[in-house]
């Protein structure tokens, strides 16, 4: 294609665009809203997905013993734990190490141990890890039926919910992607639809001149790309905008990073060029269905 | 240059326009096609630049089989050929120039060729002075001297004209007239469908008579044949 020639479709397709502004803002508003639940639910999966995986690698078993039972018998216990099927490591810690641990956790506000008044509450206990998730149940019930055993403590539940929450937003968020998805398509057609309606003279004069199929089609082609490029931009504003929000009052109110954030730029801007790809896309598909059925050169 | 062999035409609503038509036409002939209304004139025209294609028979252009040609060839054999409209069909918001430039833009000539190209086109017709006029600003003669000079500004072997002057009155209608035979003097075949007869008959030229969509009468240095 002759730069001269993309300069006359350009033209033309923008011409169109002012011409049908309501068309335009409804296509434009459409392509803008599916993309922004795209990318929000994109992230809120990517997020999901991580910290359950994170959580199932990391669930221990802890298993607190008895006040009474001391050191040494405590120490005794390991051949024991680990002679339980499905045990990969049972780590001893004793109650020094707890309470050091403890303090570590607690940062400024240490004020709290010395409340304990140098007495250490703390029992010795064990952190026993499975060689798979599921081995958490009944790896935890042998371990309760020990008879140092005071307590044990495990995420019971946590890595099931956290995946169903996955599957759910995944489901939800594709299953409204989709329709809104559509809804911009069959909009962007009929805006196109519309251009093709009130330049049909113009077309007509167009084929007797003898320009080519797709010489006709190129500026209804790129109009419906612009509409969605120009939907998908708008999302991507917002979903950076409102994700950098996030993020920010996650960091600095919450002052805590439990789920890893991704402040990466380089995220934001693959979600980015997806989002601006698939809208172009979108476009693309909503004037070749009007060209289809409307533009028979 | 255009070979019509047996060419019946039925359109998809029943109506036969054009019934076992065959007729030849020379490179450089100036053919009159005449008719009472219905006959097929404009349906036969159409044939050639394919706007239509017949349900029967063959047409060459040049040698080649426009029946059978793929659609993708279409704009080219288009490029051959300047259509003159009753209606002129210029676009109203393009000045002068632009409607006549507009022909080569879309078969996308270079910005060279069309600044040579189009004032070398109103020239001819003599519309050197309106190049920036808007059509609305022109008269009704003015207007079809537009129109012809988009069918000719790429230099077409053939240009068609379908009724150019319906629209006109006797005098404009000349002016008219005269340019479509500068045009065929320079060697360009000249087909129009008209129900002028005045013009047919100071003519003198090749005149083809439909009736029901067959071919009636066709004589050299013809008259119109018809009580108006
Ligand atoms: N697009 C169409 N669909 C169906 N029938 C058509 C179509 N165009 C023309 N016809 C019919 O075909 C026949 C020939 O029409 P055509 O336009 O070729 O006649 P014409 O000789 O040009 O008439 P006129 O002198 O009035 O322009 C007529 O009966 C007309 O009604
Ligand atoms: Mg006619």
């Amino acid at each position: 294609m002759r730069i001269k020639t993309f300069g006359y479709f350009s033209r033309e397709a923008l011409i169109s665009l002012r011409r049908n502004s309501w068309m335009v803002l409804a296509s434009v508003g459409t392509v803008a809203v599916s993309l922004i639940i795209v990318g929000m639910s994109l992230i809120t999966v990517m997020y999901a997905n991580y910290v359950a995986t994170y959580l199932e690698s990391n669930v221990e078993i802890r298993v607190f013993l008895k006040t009474d039972v001391n050191e040494d018998n405590a120490r005794a216990l390991q051949d024991q734990i680990k002679s339980i099927p499905g045990v990969a490591k049972a780590e001893f810690i004793n109650k020094d190490k707890a309470l050091e641990d403890f303090r570590k956790d607690l940062g400024e506000q240490q004020n709290m141990i010395e409340a304990l008044g140098g007495k250490n509450p703390l029992p010795h206990l064990y952190k026993v890890t499975t060689i798979s998730p599921q081995d958490i149940v009944k790896v935890a019930n042998k371990l309760q039926a020990l008879q140092q055993t005071d307590q044990i403590k495990y995420g019971q539940g946590v890595v099931e919910k956290l995946f169903a929450i996955t599957k759910w937003v995944r489901m939800v968020g594709l299953t409204v992607m989709v329709l809104l998805g559509l809804a911009a398509i069959f909009l962007i057609a009929t805006t196109i639809r519309l251009t093709v309606f009130a330049r049909r003279k113009e077309i007509q004069i167009m084929k007797i001149l003898g320009a080519t199929d797709w010489f006709i089609r190129w500026p209804f082609l790129m109009e419906g790309m612009i509409l969605g490029f120009i939907g998908a931009l708008i999302a991507v504003l917002i979903v950076d905008v409102s994700y950098a929000a996030f993020t920010d009052y996650i960091l600095t109110e919450l002052s805590f990073n439990i789920i890893g954030l991704n402040r990466d730029p380089r995220f934001l801007v693959s979600l980015g060029v997806a989002l601006l790809g698939t809208g172009t896309f979108i476009g693309a598909i909503g004037s070749g269905i009007s060209m289809r059925k409307f533009l028979r050169v | 240059m255009i070979n019509f062999i047996n060419v019946s035409m039925v359109y998809p609503n029943g109506t036969k326009a054009l019934i076992d038509v065959s007729l030849r036409i020379a490179k450089g002939e100036f053919v009159f096609l005449v008719g009472p209304s219905g006959a097929g004139k404009s349906t036969l025209t159409k044939l050639i630049f394919r706007e239509e294609q017949p349900t029967r028979g063959q047409i060459l252009f040049n040698g080649k089989n426009i029946s059978r040609m793929k659609p993708r060839e279409v704009p080219y054999l288009r490029r051959s050929v300047g259509v003159i409209f009753q209606d002129f069909k210029l676009l109203p918001n393009k000045t002068v120039a632009e409607n006549v430039a507009f022909a080569l833009e879309v078969i996308e000539a270079s910005r060279r060729e069309i600044e040579k190209a189009v004032p070398d086109a109103l020239e001819r017709v003599g519309l050197a002075k309106k190049a920036g006029a808007m059509p609305s600003e022109l008269s009704g003669g003015e207007q079809q001297r537009v129109g012809m000079a988009r069918a000719i500004v790429n230099n077409p072997p053939l240009v068609i004209a379908d009724e150019p002057t319906g629209n006109l009155d006797p005098d404009t209608s000349g002016e008219i007239m005269h340019l479509l035979q500068e045009i065929n003097k320079c060697g360009t075949t000249v087909i129009m469908a008209t129900h002028a007869k005045d013009i047919v008959d100071g003519m003198k030229k090749r005149v083809v008579a439909l009736e029901k969509g067959r071919v009636v009468r066709d004589e050299e240095r013809g008259g119109y044949g018809y009580e108006d």
